[in-house]
């Protein structure tokens, strides 16, 4: 059955249609990938599926998850966070510092979530009314958050020892550790926003053409910024999760975040010109990167190898889907 | 020149049988000046055409109309009031519809969204809205469906469709909402015999539900058969403005080469 000139406008979207889409293929390629990576770990190594095993990759999983859905919402209007992961190592400085000081735990995640959120909307407004590159002001901002984070903490970390913080990590349901449900929350609440709202479709829309979106009436300048501050406060979230993981607010670079975070969405099929994407790519394509380095350390493969095996799969992903089209 | 209204800074109340009249509008890119001075008016129920060679700034006077752009000096007034607006939503809220020449659709969007990009029915679900996607696929086959062409599913990308499939894609939607006046900018540029009559009775029963049409055309013979009135451009100026009853293809062609002075 074809669809290209049928005389009259024919039903919704079937199965032979689907298949013959690149980006249905694009956005199962992560779960794919990820199936064949389980498949092998396991015959390598029993103890890769162990519920024990999956649990502590699930946990590892959260924060990239999260980190990925925010990339995803900058990636598919045509833009990049290059920040969001010094912006995360901000709000958790600022996360430990609060709680240091006394404030307790509610208003320590307040204000990491509040600030970066701030962060990610300053990147959002220099992008969208400075008409700045998108490259060039995160890749501004993630020197200064950097710096920020520096200068709060005095480049010290401070520990964080805080019992309900260390249940999000510790307990959950079954083999979901409290942080992977939190992860599980974001990606719905934000698949449902990409695909059900106006703002989705704006936002893909302003990826996609942003002349077209204009000419529509969209505010292309006000889904920018809405997008750096979706992923900012994302950061923010996974600042809290990853100061309750390490039981420390640290002032450090956690560059592999970032990395693993692009790297995510284009396993996610997700166009880095915009205008296409969805969050069920991105997510499983951060679960096959956790699987990855997961697999390699049971598997007693030294860490050295771990970002260069990183490394060569998102690069072949990239190059397949790049035939597939 | 003789329905070129004089400037009217303070002769405020345009006559009521004006529905869109441009008074002194000029635009420059940098150094290009795109319009000079362009005055022109448009009447209710009518169906208008803009003619002028390539380059003569047709374009950039409906992208000032649809609110893309904001002239540099001049006034523009619309059903009665002076407009100012300052994005494409103001001028659609105020009741214009425009089927840009580039037609500004989203190509990884199917057409459903597009039809219905930025004016998307939403279901309230408390303080949340969210989209009807069954609603929208509905009226969208309904919209495609008057137009009759060549229009493949409305869940098909817009990617996989042709130009002449897009352009009626790009008509569907500008006829589909209530508006006071649709501008088309060559919209049957890249159109086959067939679907160009059908575009043209679909001008002609908008003009009968009460739209206002304003045509940009390259084609005299259409120009002729489809309007009442034709305004001419060349090299940023509106430089003569016609009844179609009274005129001829000749003089237009002379008014856009400029072999006929104005
Ligand atoms: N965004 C822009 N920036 C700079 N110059 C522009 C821009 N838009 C239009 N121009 C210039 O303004 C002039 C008028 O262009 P316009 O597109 O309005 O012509 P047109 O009458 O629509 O021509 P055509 O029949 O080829 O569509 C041209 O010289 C063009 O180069
Ligand atoms: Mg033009």
């Amino acid at each position: 059955m074809t669809n290209t000139t049928t005389l009259r406008a024919s039903g919704g979207p079937n199965w032979s249609h689907r298949l013959k889409d690149a980006g249905f293929w694009a956005e199962w390629a992560a779960l794919v990938g990820l199936l064949v990576l389980v498949i092998v770990f396991q015959a390598l190594n029993p103890t890769f599926l162990s519920p024990g095993n999956i649990a502590s990759m699930l946990v590892a999983a959260a924060i990239l998850v999260i980190l990925a859905v925010g990339q995803t919402f900058v990636i598919a209007t045509a833009g990049i966070d290059l920040s969001i992961a010094s912006v995360m190592t901000l709000g958790a400085v600022v996360f430990g510092q609060m709680y240091q000081a006394g404030l307790g735990l509610g208003v320590a995640s307040l204000m990491a979530v509040v600030s970066a959120g701030a962060a990610g909307a300053v990147n959002g407004v220099i992008v969208a009314r400075g008409k700045i590159t998108d490259f060039i002001v995160t890749l501004g901002m993630l020197s200064a958050a950097s710096g920020l984070a520096l200068i709060l903490s005095d480049g010290k970390p401070v520990t964080v020892i805080d019992p309900l913080l260390l249940r999000l990590s510790t307990t959950g349901i079954g083999i979901f550790g409290w942080s992977f449900v939190i992860a599980i929350v974001v990606a719905v609440v934000a698949h449902v926003v990409l695909f059900h709202t106006r703002f989705g479709t704006h936002l893909l829309a302003t990826g996609g053409s942003p002349e077209s979106a204009t000419a529509m009436g969209i505010s292309t300048a006000r889904i920018k910024i809405a997008v750096y501050l979706i992923s900012g406060l994302l950061a923010g979230l996974g600042a809290i999760l990853l100061v309750g993981r390490i039981g420390a607010a640290e002032p450090a670079a956690n560059t592999a975040f970032l990395l693993n975070s692009v790297a995510a969405v284009v396993l996610g099929g997700v166009s880095l010109f915009g205008g296409r994407g969805t969050i069920v790519g991105p997510f499983f394509g951060a679960l096959l990167l956790i699987a990855l380095v997961n697999g390699l350390t049971l598997l007693g493969v030294s860490q050295f190898y771990q970002p260069l095996a990183v490394g060569i799969v998102v690069v072949l992903a990239a190059l397949l889907m790049r035939f597939q089209k | 020149m003789t329905e070129q209204p004089q400037v009217a800074e303070k002769t405020a109340q345009p006559p009521r049988d004006v529905l869109l009249s441009c008074d002194d509008v000029s635009l420059s890119f940098g150094n290009v000046r795109a319009l000079v001075d362009v005055s022109l008016t448009l009447r209710p129920g009518e169906i208008t055409a803009l003619v002028g060679d390539n380059g003569a700034g047709k374009s950039t006077l409906v992208r000032c109309v649809s609110g893309i752009h904001r002239p540099d000096r001049g006034t523009i007034t619309f059903d009665g009031a002076r407009t100012d607006f300052h994005s494409p939503e103001d001028a659609r809220e105020a009741g214009i519809e425009t089927v840009h020449q580039n037609l500004a659709l989203v190509e990884d969007l199917t057409v459903w969204q597009n039809l219905f990009l930025n004016r998307e029915i939403v279901r309230r679900l408390g303080p949340v809205g969210l989209l009807d996607r069954r609603a929208m696929q509905s009226r969208a086959r309904e919209m495609v469906a008057t137009l009759a062409v060549n229009v493949p599913a409305v869940g098909s990308r817009v990617r996989r469709l042709s130009g002449g499939q897009r352009q009626a894609v790009a008509i569907c939607r500008a006829a589909g909402f209530s508006s006071k006046l649709v501008i088309m900018d060559e919209p049957t540029a890249a159109l086959g015999v067939q679907e160009t009559a059908r575009v043209e009775e679909l001008v002609f029963r908008l003009r009968d539900e009460g739209h206002a049409v304003l045509i940009i055309s390259h084609n005299f013979a259409q120009v002729i058969r489809l309007s009442q009135q034709v305004w001419v451009m060349r090299a940023g100026r509106c430089v003569g403005g016609r009844r179609t009853a009274e005129t001829t293809g000749e003089e237009i062609v002379g008014l856009v080469t400029g072999a006929i002075g104005s």
